[in-house]
């Protein structure tokens, strides 16, 4: 068969996505997801995907969602260059998560505590058996209701603040460093640091913060603090000069206290690690104040060893939507460079076959 | 597309690449953080290039948009048509047609002019990177020039192979002073960006740097004096053109051995196929 | 700082938190002179050789060095890159343990060479003859060039880093516990070797041990470190034969014990 040069990338990527597009799709005669199915009934795919993708709009992670056909990276991924197309107008002030409308809210750290263990809904207790009734609709029976607190609930970090058994929560007013705008440059301070954290990969942190309670660089964790709920998002437009409410968003928070510091002339003190995620994301959380904390260990006088505590190796990795890219980019055509290496490796096995020959002359 | 600036990023976006761009050219082969956006193409697949592009593509520019060296492979027609629809410019597949030429691991056999602009999509843009993974390090060591960790990476190549065995994105000293990642393209293309007379700008938008080599640049592939940098190709004929100075694709035609050689840059192998037509009449 | 003197420390202290690792320090360091610093751990005598050597900052008091031209220089107040360049040309720090300082993934021979290219050696046939000819200095067989030093002995791997780190002849090498884990034999050797090679290439060198014999054998000069403090100093043979204060008695006594 005589070789004619391909042609045709063209039409195959046409192709390519009309197949996908069907196969997206699925089985005509199934009713078509509806983005407010997947906002509504998926909540946690959404909270993931908007996490993940730096951008808070339950609606477009729906439609990510649904387009990515569940893919939450491939979601995530969708959300991220809809964002870099977004003009920036200002920014929010501080969210207040003291004033969160609580609908969880847990500490291991004491038995109860002003404003109670409020347990919310949560998988925690359930068991993880299969539900087949879940298989056909069904509808829930109605959750017994309460009147919410009204009162500002403390932080269980606050009530070990009181008595300065904890650090302190870190400078206050200085203008945060942006990951979106800036490259990240070494070293980097705890702001950019928890950026990157918050739209870190779920899994990579979950790892790591695992990996430091097995050993590998471990500080004592306790959870402080887990709470989730809404919180007012508020911002000054310069012709107002003062704040003004633009919208709701629920996010989760955690405290972790950590490994005390200290001596026998300087007072110990409990030392934090902090996590916050859109939506309901416990486990999210939980891991970057994990990994929070263990990046910090020079700041301690820690020997900063295990990978969790490896600044540069947390941050340059924890970032799925490079990392796919870069991981996947593997599958583009390297044929050149191949060719390249091929050669190499034929020259030298030509060269080591010409010196057998010449020993052998000796 | 509704509603998308030209060229996709915003005028403000474009500004601060293009201020990135001009450090880059002031100071050859020095590697310039810039805040990288993300785009609809995945990192990894030529984010930091298409920035580039986008950051000095104008109305009447004709792009080229290659990949393996060919117009046609996958992810050059899904940038070509990108540009298409975000900036309507011109798009041609002949290389002395286009006044800006993306690339992805290949410079064009064809020699480039001064009013061109060679673009490349650059994985990697950290020449030592794969000897010193930390970044804080690698940003001491270009700013002391102490690049005695390269030379002992070819010294150790030479003392257990025979030879330098780096075959691509092979390292190159660039105005004398920074050591470069030509990003990965076959050592067989460096000596092309010697004194080339169009600009080269180098864009990595995973990893977040922009980089340059001004026309007329000097550019070395780092070498020892008794072992010689040499520029080498697979040694046949493309099968197609019968070209024996361009860089070869090697092609299985059956499942026996059967092999054919052709060149990778298509423009090239076309246009030299139409000459010889054309000759023959 | 007096005439000649290539490295002087002025009262230099240092404290870490409570503790004072060193208190008012002063001492010079001659042309082609070996000092010893002794004392035992915790004397302040490696927090000693990490600070004159630019590692460590001090809180007060600076240290001097005279470069080959004759000029004088603050170590601290030198620019980092100016600093680099000095521990990769007219100095050399040999580490206690020899795997901090060596390239583990690196063969002998571009241990040895690294920083001859680093200075800009591109001749490869050049750099390998040097590194065969360092190689026999040290007394490791050349053959073994290409080996990696994971498969030497503790002792040969100290030799390679002796040599990895005199290849570009400095005028002063540091040298902490150069023979710290080293069975006693090859102990012995090792210091032969040193003797020999910094008699006959002319270097300077500060040299910290706990081992009063490491010091008798090697340096012309000793200084005794106690709790951070200098106690006393002299020539090595006066120091050890008539020790002047309490701690140098007790640690030349110590010795004739063990």
């Amino acid at each position: 068969m005589a070789y004619v040069a391909v042609k045709g990338g063209e039409r195959a990527i046409d192709n390519a996505h009309a197949w996908m597009a069907e196969e997206r799709r699925g089985d005509p005669s199934a009713p078509e997801l509806g983005l407010d199915q997947i906002a509504g009934q998926l909540g946690r795919a959404v909270d993931r995907a908007m996490a993940e993708g730096s951008l808070y709009d339950r609606e477009l992670a729906a439609l990510a969602i649904k387009q990515a056909q569940g893919d939450l990276i491939e979601a995530a991924f969708l959300l991220r260059a809809y964002r870099t197309t977004l003009p920036r107008f200002g920014h929010a002030e501080p969210v207040d998560t003291a004033r969160m409308q609580l609908r969880r809210r847990v500490s291991a750290i004491f038995k109860d505590l002003p404003g109670g263990q409020v347990l919310g809904p949560t998988y925690d207790y359930t068991h993880r058996l299969l539900d087949f009734s879940l298989a056909a609709d069904n509808t829930p029976q109605p959750a017994a209701q309460a009147e919410a607190a009204d009162e500002r609930v403390p932080r269980a970090s606050d009530i070990l603040g009181h008595e300065a058994l904890i650090e302190g929560d870190g400078p206050t007013g200085e203008e945060p460093g942006d990951l979106t705008r800036e490259p990240l440059a070494f070293p980097a301070g705890r702001d950019l640091r928890l950026q990157a954290l918050a739209r870190g990969d779920e899994g990579f942190l979950l790892a790591l913060g695992y990996s430091t309670q097995r050993g590998w660089g471990g500080t004592h964790p306790f959870v402080g603090e887990i709470r989730m709920g809404e919180v007012v998002v508020e911002m000054v437009p310069p012709e107002l000069g003062f704040a003004i409410d633009i919208g709701d968003i629920t996010v989760t928070e955690c405290q972790m206290v950590n490994q005390f510091r200290g001596s026998k002339t300087v007072p110990p003190q409990f030392t934090r690690g902090y996590g916050l995620a859109f939506g309901h994301a416990e486990r999210k959380a939980m891991g970057m104040a994990l990994v929070d904390r263990a990046m910090r260990a020079e700041e301690f006088g820690e020997e900063a060893t295990a990978p969790a505590q490896r600044v540069e190796f947390v941050l340059s990795h924890c970032d799925n939507i490079e990392a796919t890219g870069f991981v996947e980019h593997l599958k583009l055509p390297h044929y050149v460079d191949f060719q390249s290496e091929l050669e190499a490796v034929r020259r030298m096995r030509a060269a080591v076959a010409v010196e057998p020959v010449a020993e052998a002359a000796e | 597309m509704k509603g998308y600036n030209f060229g996709y990023l915003d005028e403000q976006t474009k500004r601060m690449i293009r201020r990135a761009i001009l450090k880059a050219v002031a100071i050859p082969g020095h590697q310039i953080p810039f805040g990288s956006r993300e785009m609809p193409l995945p990192y990894g697949w030529g984010t930091g290039g298409i920035q580039v592009t986008a950051s000095v593509l104008g109305p009447d520019d004709t792009l080229k948009v290659i990949d393996q060296g060919a117009d046609d492979t996958t992810n050059a027609v899904s940038i070509r048509r990108f540009f298409a629809r975000t900036a309507g410019v011109r798009t041609t597949t002949h290389t002395e047609e286009a006044s800006v030429i993306q690339t992805r691991h290949r410079i064009p056999e064809r020699k480039l002019r001064e009013d061109q602009i060679l673009v490349y999509q650059v994985p990697q843009p950290e020449p030592l990177s794969r000897l010193e993974p930390s970044r804080a390090e690698t940003k001491r060591l270009h700013a002391l020039a102490d690049y005695g960790l390269m030379q002992v990476k070819l010294y150790e190549d030479i003392a257990r192979l025979g030879q330098v065995s780096i075959s691509y994105d092979y390292p190159v000293m660039v105005n004398g002073r920074y050591l470069m990642s030509p990003s990965p393209i076959p050592a067989f293309d460096n000596p092309k960006m010697h004194g080339m007379p169009a600009l080269q700008l180098f864009g990595a938008g995973r990893e977040k740097r922009i980089y340059a080599i001004p026309p007329y640049t000097d550019v070395r592939s780092l070498d020892f004096d008794d072992h010689p940098f040499r520029a080498t190709r697979a040694p046949h004929a493309c099968g197609l053109c019968g070209a024996t100075d361009s860089y070869l694709d090697e092609v299985v035609t059956d499942d026996r051995g059967g092999r054919l050689f052709v060149c990778s840059d298509t423009d090239y192998c076309a246009s030299r196929r139409d000459t010889a037509q054309v000759a023959a009449q | 700082m007096s005439q000649g003197t290539l490295l002087s420390a002025r009262r230099v202290s240092l404290a870490f938190g409570t503790i004072h690792a060193l208190r008012e320090v002063e001492l010079d360091l001659w042309p082609g002179e070996v000092l010893a610093i002794v004392g035992e751990s915790g004397s302040g005598k490696t927090t000693l050789l990490n600070l004159v050597s630019g590692r460590l900052r001090p809180d007060a008091g600076a240290v001097w060095y005279r470069d080959p031209d004759g000029a004088l220089h603050d170590v601290h107040a030198m620019p980092d890159p100016a600093l680099r360049r000095l521990h990769r040309s007219d100095w050399g720090f040999v580490d206690q343990n020899p795997r901090e300082n060596l390239r583990m993934g690196v063969t002998a021979g571009g241990n040895v060479g690294e920083r001859l290219m680093a200075q800009g050696a591109r001749h490869y046939g050049s750099i390998r003859e040097a590194a065969i000819d360092w190689l026999e200095q040290v007394e490791i067989d050349p053959d073994r060039i290409d080996d990696f030093p994971r498969t030497f002995s503790g002792g040969m791997l100290q030799r390679l880093q002796i040599a990895r780190t005199l290849v570009t002849h400095p005028r002063l090498v540091f040298m902490d516990e150069p023979t710290g884990g080293l069975d006693v034999s090859v102990q012995a050797r090792l210091l032969d070797l040193i003797r020999t090679l910094v008699a006959r290439l002319d270097i300077a060198v500060m040299l910290v041990t706990h081992d009063v014999a490491v010091a008798r054998l090697l340096a012309h000069r000793i200084v005794v470190m106690q709790g951070g403090r200098v106690v006393e100093t002299g020539l090595t043979d006066q120091v050890l034969d008539d020790p002047q204060h309490a701690y140098t008695q007790l640690l030349v006594s110590s010795v004739l014990h063990a």
